[in-house]
């Protein structure tokens, strides 16, 4: 039987064919994973839905829990197997110096697009000369509240914590006694994670009291202003807070806030496009202000958050992913993103659109406050960051929940950060 | 049991290849076994004896036993201990983890030999009500760990709700996010899943128990409070027992519920909990492992102790 025989044919026709089919559009299936919150992941198809025209690729979304803790869990163990499943990470801020090691350096690929990203995000994505990931939005968390409120007991904006504390009294107390029941002066994020992190170093850089690990490696946190700080929270639970804001994590928070029970709340900028929405209770009612400050001379601070998009350099499509990756972070798709979810671009020159300010008033005030954002100590401390935030959220939360005072538990989570840091971090 | 072809000459006698046979059965289960439960145990104890991290997972180095137990000199002439053994964190989990068992596998077993002693009886539709206490346990930990977190939200929930309207409380409860009542919170869920559990394994053993017992006791006018202590629970007792360890098994390795349903706070972190935390989010791969071991030594020693204690009682009653 020779090879050229007609049975041995087909299958190489067969392949010959399929191949005719598939060759032209080269198609590949990449696969991004991402925790959201709000409306991010229902957006997600709109978003890419260009670059999927211009490219012939599809992306799907692997949604992830909101807590960013967990999405680190899990991205850590996919990364540590060395899966091929996921091509893309959306990664925190703090993530870059822990998980350098598994992503693609971007820097080549993104040589002419970085000038037009604020520097300061791009340093912080940079570990050691490689750019791990690429910018999608930053974040710098606002203090929102309810114009309608603050009006009918003719109070302002308050500027300090003080302020905020004796005006959230007011107004709840005042409004309790007309039938409002279940209004409470200010909700956050309480819960023991990440975001309880940010929420504290807030309060604590506010007062003066530092930012936990200084960027030269010195453990600052036991302080007098850092125990102020911590004893004005532990004031407002059970007060002007629910003592549930002990497990509220961002939307439980936006939760309370938006069905008109809350007269203050300390979100990320996400929560602005959605309390604007047309079922929301506060629509029309509200608006954002920089965080107050601990006392005037310091002024106030936010912790710098945002999210960005990272190369695994397990993926077997690296040229399509990191194209995505490109589109994600340019100007093009970050508007999008700050008009579909109201998250803060990056690219300077975006604060400037009239488009954007038009549909999120909130984006072109921010520059000021992005500014001046406080980073949290994941340079200094490095691979140690997650167990340093884990120490300062846990004291924190003991001190909110009155296992302890400030004082003795920030001088245990001295202690406790002095021995982890060992010889060095 | 007397073997008839025993003894034949020539080749194995019947026993032996009966149990060759059967060892040849049971080879595939053993090898499986080997495979899922022996190997990673071992790996688990090979780990926490070095410093494995979990982005060098290869690549670890023999350190002894210094995650459970090290001494360390400082310059200045101080002694200081390190490792599981004497972190106050590991302690408290365990604790943690002692306590809910104790307090939820107690609770279990009572509520479920009360619903197994009411499904034992006659009435109509009693296959429908037995069917349908099974729901809870049915559903997935992480679904019903969800749930609960919704019903027991200190501002939508439905639980503070009724309990307000109800007036029983004065204001809302923060349920699993005070630390007074988080463990309370956990406890509620669990002994409202795994209470179907035990009454369907205590129900499996009153049924064997033989009718004209209970008839005996009838025609001899014997109080039926005393029935059940003389007649029934000693009866069942067997049953009980495998139910209880279980339940015991399953209650000291305890992490889905707490993870989902509560802050992750000291209050209520378990062995479990903090062992993962230590692997995964700290990239402490090896000290983990040091806890997973400490936590597979605890479970073998609970259990050799409830066999033993188990033993002793019933060699008392063959006496007898």
């Amino acid at each position: 039987m020779g090879i050229f025989s007609r049975d041995a044919l087909r299958p190489v026709a067969l392949a010959a064919l399929l191949g005719a089919v598939a060759l032209p559009a080269m198609a590949d299936e990449l696969f991004y994973v991402a925790g959201g919150v709000g409306k991010q992941a229902e957006h997600f198809k709109e978003l890419v839905k260009p670059w999927e025209e211009r490219t012939g690729h599809t992306v799907t979304l692997v949604p992830m829990p909101q807590s960013s803790s967990d999405q680190f869990a899990q991205y850590r163990l996919w990364l540590a197997a060395g899966t091929e499943d996921v091509d893309l990470y959306q990664t925190d801020v703090i993530w870059a110096p822990q998980l350098s090691e598994y992503f693609v350096d971007l820097s080549q690929a993104a040589k002419d697009i970085v000038g037009e990203h604020f520097p300061s995000v791009i340093e912080s994505q940079t570990t050691e000369g490689k750019l791990v990931a690429l910018p999608l939005y930053t974040d710098a968390p606002a203090l929102y509240y309810r114009k309608d409120l603050l009006e009918k007991y003719g109070r302002d904006v308050p500027k300090t914590w003080a302020e905020l504390t004796e005006t959230a009294k007011l107004i709840q107390e005042g409004e309790r006694t007309a039938g409002q029941g279940d209004l409470w002066g200010f909700v956050w994020q309480g819960n023991a994670y990440e975001g309880l992190t940010c929420n504290a170093l807030e309060w604590v850089k506010s007062f003066g009291g530092g930012q936990i690990v200084e960027p030269d490696g010195t453990v600052s946190i036991n302080n007098p202003q850092a125990v102020a700080a911590l004893e004005l929270a532990a004031s407002w639970i059970g007060t002007i807070s629910p003592r549930g804001v002990l497990a509220h994590k961002e939307e439980e928070a936006r939760g309370v806030w938006q069905t008109g029970n809350a007269v203050f709340m300390r979100n990320w900028p996400y929560a602005f496009a959605l309390s604007a929405g047309e079922d929301s209770a506060v629509k029309g009612k509200f608006d954002v202000a920089p965080l107050p400050a601990g006392t005037a001379e310091v002024g106030s601070a936010a912790t710098l958050g945002g999210w960005n998009v990272a190369v695994s350099k397990f993926s077997t499509k690296q040229e399509a992913a990191i194209d995505l990756a490109l589109y994600l972070a340019s100007a093009e798709a970050q508007k999008r993103r700050a008009l579909l979810d109201g998250n803060l671009p990056t690219v300077v020159a975006l604060y400037d659109d009239p488009e954007i300010a038009e549909a999120v008033p909130l984006i072109p005030r921010w520059k000021e406050v992005f500014a001046n954002a406080v980073p949290r100590p994941s340079g200094p401390t490095r691979s140690k960051y997650n167990e340093v935030s884990s120490k300062f959220w846990s004291a924190v939360h003991d001190t909110l929940s009155g296992n302890g005072t400030a004082a003795e538990n920030l001088e245990l989570l001295e202690l406790d950060l002095t021995d982890l840091q060992g010889s060095g971090w | 049991m007397t073997d008839p072809i025993a003894g034949r000459a020539g080749g194995p006698s019947l026993r032996q290849r009966r149990q060759r046979a059967a060892f040849w059965f049971l080879a595939p289960m053993l090898f499986a076994l080997l495979c899922v439960a022996a190997w990673p145990l071992a790996r688990t104890i090979w780990f926490s004896l070095t410093n494995t991290t979990l982005s060098n997972l290869y690549g670890g180095e023999w350190i002894g036993f210094d995650n459970y137990l090290s001494m360390r000199t400082l310059s200045s002439g101080r002694v200081v201990w390190r490792g599981t053994l004497v972190d106050p964190a590991w302690w408290n989990a365990v604790w943690n983890t002692v306590r809910f068992s104790l307090i939820s596998v107690g609770f279990e077993t009572v509520l479920g030999l009360i619903v197994a002693l009411v499904l034992n009886a006659e009435f109509r539709g009693r296959a429908l009500v037995r069917a349908a206490i099974l729901i809870p346990w049915a559903i997935p930990t992480i679904v019903s760990a969800k749930m609960w977190a919704w019903m027991l939200n200190d501002q939508f929930g439905i639980l503070n709700d009724i309990l307000l309207r109800l007036g029983l409380i004065g204001e809302k409860i923060a349920w699993t996010a005070s630390t007074e009542t988080a463990m309370t919170a956990v406890l509620i869920v669990d002994i409202w899943k795994t209470t179907p559990f035990m009454a369907l394994l205590i129900l499996a053993g009153l049924q064997m128990v033989p009718r004209d017992i209970y008839e005996a006791a009838r025609i001899d006018g014997v109080h039926p409070v005393r029935v059940f202590f003389r007649v029934t629970l000693p009866l069942i007792k067997p049953a009980l027992m495998v139910a209880v360890i279980f339940r015991m098994l399953d209650a000291l390795r305890i992490f889905d519920l707490i993870y989902v349903l509560t802050p992750n706070s000291a209050a209520t972190k378990t062995m479990s909990v903090i062992s993962r935390e230590n692997m995964i989010d700290f990239d402490k791969f090896a000290y983990g492992a040091a806890q997973s071991t400490l936590l597979f030594a605890i479970i073998a020693v609970f259990v050799s102790a409830y066999i033993w204690l188990g033993r002793v009682d019933l060699g008392g009653e063959g006496s007898k």
